[in-house]
C-alpha cells in the first residue's frame, strides 16, 4: 500500500457539488505535492469550488487566471521561481474546456518550451461550471445543453496532442483510483520539464447519475476500456493494472453508458463509434507499451 | 555613455539597466527590435534575466503575470494587434495590482495591414488601470523606461506602466542616446502581496459585488497617488541625471495665445511649427501630453487650443480633444492627423494653427472642416 499523508490541503468548506470528483482529485494531487506548491487555476469548476473571497478552502497558494492563460501564467511563475532559486512546485489545475479548447495554444507553447511544471487536466467531458455545454472533450453521443440531440463529433484525443510535444511525463488517471493518481503526481514531480496528467472526473450533475456513484462510475469507465490508465515516462509507455485487466476481459460499454442520463437515447451508431475509438486506442497503447511503434 | 540608437534599442538598453527577473516576449512589427535586442543581451550574458519566447501576446502578458505575482520584476513589449490580442490579460495585470512594465510601439490597427504610427492601439487600453506615458525622442524613451519601473513598483502605486513610442518615426529613428548607470535609482521590488507558500492565500477568487467595487476604488486611489510618485520620480531623475520632462512638456507656452496640443513625435514636430509661427508674429506655444493615465490637469484658460489627435473614437471624436473638453470649457480646434503613419510636417502643423476654426474638427488630407 502506498503511504498517503494524513495532511489535508482541501479544507471542509468547499462549495463543490455533492459527489464532486474534481475536489476528490485535487485532494490527492495536493497530498502528493505537499505544501511547497502553487496552483494555477483557469476558469473552471475549481474557480468556484475553492470558495468565495475572502475565504478559501485550499491551503496552498492558488493563482486564479483567465480561461486561456493557465499554461502561460505557469510558465512565468516557474521561470520566476527558478530565477529566485526556489524549488516550489507549479501545478496547473484546469478543466477540459480550459485545456482541450480555449487553453490549448498556451498549453502547446509551454510544453514546446519544456516549461518545468505539472499540468493536470481534470476532465468531466463538458463545460461544467457554466452548466454542462459540450467541449472538445465531450464523447460522441453524449447529451449536453448545447448538444441536446447527442454530440455528433468524437472526443478530441488530448493525450496524443500532448504526447506529440514529447513531455517528460504523461499519464492518465481517474478519480476512482486515488492511489494510482497519488503515485503518478509524486512521480511527475520528481522529473524536470513539462509533465501532464489527464484525469477522468465523472460528474454527477453533468453526467446525470446520483452523487454517491462517482467512484463506481470511474471504475466502470476503466473496466469498459473507455478510459485507459497508463503512463509514459520520456516516451516509454506502461499500461497500469486496472486497464491491463480490462484489456483482457472488458465489461460491455453499455454497462457504463446505461447508468448515465447523458447517454439516454444514444443510438447504435454512436455506441459503435465509441467502441471502435476505445479499441483503436487500446491497440495503439498496447503496441506502444510493447515498443512496437 | 554617449551613443547612437533607435527608439527600440533605447528601450532595450533601459531594460538591461534595471535587470528584470523575467521577460516574456513575442515579436511584432515595429516592436521586434526590442525583443531581439533583449534576446541578444540574455544570450550573451549581459543581462541575467529569464527570457520566455512565448507563442502569443496573450501568453506574453499571462507569463508576466505569473512571474510578477511571485515578486519578480517583469517586462514585455508589443504593438498594435499584439496589444489588442493581450487585452484580456492587460486588464488582468492591473486588476491583480502587478507592477509590470511594457513598451508599446504605437501602430495602426487593421484591416488593411498597416504597420505605421497611430495611437489608437494604446488608447483602446486607456481604461484598464495601466499608467500610460508617450515619448517623443530616443533619449526620452530610455529615460522614461527607467522611470516606469520605479513608478510601477512604488509602494503607493503597484500598477503596471505602459511606455508608448511611435512606430518607425521613433522606434526606428536613430538619435543620440546617453545611457546611464542607474545605480539605486530603481530600488529592489517589494511586492506586498507576492505569493508565499508559508502563508497560502487565494488570488483572484470568486469576488462579490461589494468587494469587487472596493478593489476598483483601490485601483483609482493608486492611480491618483501615482501623480505624486511621477513628480517625485521626475525630480529625483533630474537631480541625478540632469533631464526632466513633466507630465506634459511645455514649449514657449507661458505667454502663448494659441497652443498646439499633441502627443509623441507630433508633439516635438509642433515645437518647430511654434518657432515658424512666432517668426510670423503669431503668439504660439505647444504642449506635449506625456501621461495619458493619469490624465494631466492642464490649465488652458484664456488660450486658443489646437489639438492634434493621432487617434479617433468613431461616433465621438478625437480622444484627446474630447478628453480636454470634458475637463474644462475650452474652445478648441480638433485636428485628426497622422493616422496609419500619414506624414504630418511642422509646416502642416503651422497650417493647422493659421487656418484654425475653433469648434470644428478637421480630418487632415481627407476632409475639410466638419
Amino acid at each position: 500500500m502506498t503511504e498517503i499523508p494524513k495532511e489535508e490541503f482541501i479544507l471542509k468548506c468547499t462549495s463543490a457539488c455533492a459527489g464532486c470528483p474534481s475536489t476528490l482529485i485535487l485532494r490527492y494531487v495536493l497530498k502528493a505535492a505537499g505544501a511547497d506548491t502553487v496552483l494555477v487555476v483557469p476558469a473552471c469548476c475549481t474557480s468556484v469550488i475553492q470558495g468565495i473571497y475572502p475565504n478559501t478552502a485550499v491551503n496552498v497558494p492558488v493563482y486564479n487566471v483567465a480561461f486561456a492563460a493557465a499554461a502561460a501564467c505557469a510558465s512565468g511563475m516557474s521561470e520566476a521561481f527558478q530565477k529566485a532559486g526556489k524549488k516550489t512546485n507549479v501545478i496547473v489545475y484546469a478543466g477540459d474546456g480550459g485545456t482541450v479548447d480555449i487553453g490549448i495554444q498556451a498549453l502547446s507553447g509551454a510544453f514546446e518550451r519544456e516549461t518545468d511544471f505539472l499540468y493536470i487536466c481534470y476532465d468531466n467531458e463538458a463545460y461544467g461550471n457554466t452548466g454542462m455545454q459540450r467541449s472538445g472533450s465531450t464523447p460522441i453521443g453524449a447529451r449536453t445543453t448545447t448538444t441536446p440531440g447527442g454530440k455528433v463529433h468524437a472526443k478530441k484525443d488530448l493525450d496524443a496532442i500532448v504526447a506529440a510535444h514529447n513531455p517528460s511525463y504523461l499519464a492518465t488517471a481517474c478519480a476512482a483510483y486515488p492511489q494510482d493518481l497519488f503515485k503518478k503526481v509524486q512521480k511527475a514531480l520528481t522529473l524536470r520539464g513539462s509533465k501532464f496528467i489527464h484525469v477522468l472526473a465523472p460528474c454527477p450533475p453533468g453526467w446525470r447519475f446520483s452523487s454517491e456513484m462517482t467512484v463506481e462510475m470511474g471504475k466502470l469507465a476503466v473496466r469498459s476500456g473507455l478510459w485507459i490508465l497508463y503512463e509514459s515516462e520520456f516516451g516509454k509507455v506502461t499500461i497500469n493494472g486496472p486497464s491491463k485487466a480490462a484489456m483482457i476481459k472488458p465489461i460491455p460499454i453499455e454497462d457504463y453508458l446505461s447508468v448515465q442520463g447523458r447517454f439516454k437515447g444514444i443510438d447504435r451508431k454512436a455506441i459503435d463509434a465509441l467502441k471502435s475509438q476505445a479499441d483503436q486506442r487500446a491497440k495503439h497503447l498496447q503496441k506502444e507499451a510493447e515498443g512496437i511503434c | 555613455m554617449l551613443t547612437i540608437a533607435t527608439g527600440n534599442k533605447a528601450v532595450a538598453a533601459a531594460v538591461k539597466e534595471v535587470k528584470p527577473d523575467v521577460i516574456a516576449a513575442y515579436p511584432i512589427t515595429p516592436q521586434t527590435e526590442i525583443v531581439e535586442q533583449i534576446a541578444e543581451y540574455v544570450t550573451s550574458g549581459e543581462l541575467d534575466s529569464r527570457y520566455i519566447p512565448v507563442e502569443s501576446e496573450h501568453s506574453a502578458m499571462a507569463a508576466c503575470i505569473g512571474a510578477s505575482i511571485t515578486g519578480a520584476r517583469t517586462f514585455t513589449a508589443t504593438s498594435s494587434h499584439g496589444l489588442l490580442y493581450m487585452h484580456e490579460m492587460v486588464n488582468w495585470a492591473a486588476g491583480a495590482r502587478l507592477p509590470i512594465v511594457m513598451a508599446n510601439v504605437n501602430r495602426a490597427i487593421g484591416p488593411g495591414w498597416n504597420v505605421w504610427a497611430e495611437h489608437t492601439d494604446a488608447f483602446q487600453e486607456r481604461d484598464t488601470g495601466w499608467l500610460q506615458v508617450y515619448v517623443s525622442t530616443v533619449q526620452e524613451a530610455y529615460d522614461t523606461t527607467l522611470m516606469a519601473f520605479r513608478i510601477a513598483e512604488h509602494a503607493d502605486v503597484i500598477l503596471p506602466v505602459m511606455v508608448n513610442l511611435d512606430g518607425f518615426l521613433l522606434s526606428h529613428s536613430m538619435q543620440s542616446l546617453d545611457t546611464l548607470n542607474a545605480g539605486d535609482f530603481v530600488p529592489p521590488l517589494h511586492l506586498p502581496h507576492a505569493i508565499d507558500v508559508l502563508n497560502p492565500a487565494g488570488y483572484g477568487t470568486l469576488t462579490g459585488p461589494d468587494e469587487h467595487f472596493r478593489f476598483r476604488w483601490e485601483i483609482e486611489k493608486a492611480m491618483r497617488r501615482s501623480r505624486k510618485v511621477i513628480a517625485e520620480t521626475e525630480r529625483d531623475f533630474a537631480e541625478r541625471f540632469g533631464r526632466s520632462y513633466g507630465v506634459a512638456e511645455e514649449y514657449r507656452y507661458e505667454d502663448a495665445d494659441v497652443v498646439v496640443i499633441a502627443m509623441g513625435t507630433l508633439g516635438k514636430e509642433a515645437e518647430v511649427a511654434v518657432d515658424l509661427l512666432r517668426n510670423e508674429g503669431v503668439n504660439a506655444g505647444s504642449l506635449r501630453i506625456r501621461w495619458l493615465r493619469p490624465f494631466p490637469d492642464l490649465d488652458l484658460s484664456g488660450r486658443e487650443v489646437v489639438v492634434i489627435d493621432r487617434d479617433y473614437s468613431f461616433g465621438f471624436g478625437g480622444i484627446i480633444a474630447q478628453s480636454l473638453m470634458a475637463r474644462q470649457r475650452v474652445d478648441l480646434y480638433s485636428v485628426i492627423a497622422g493616422l496609419g503613419g500619414q506624414e504630418v510636417t511642422y509646416d502642416d502643423i503651422a497650417g493647422f494653427v493659421r487656418e484654425r476654426r475653433p469648434g470644428t474638427e478637421l480630418w487632415f488630407g481627407v476632409n475639410g472642416n466638419v
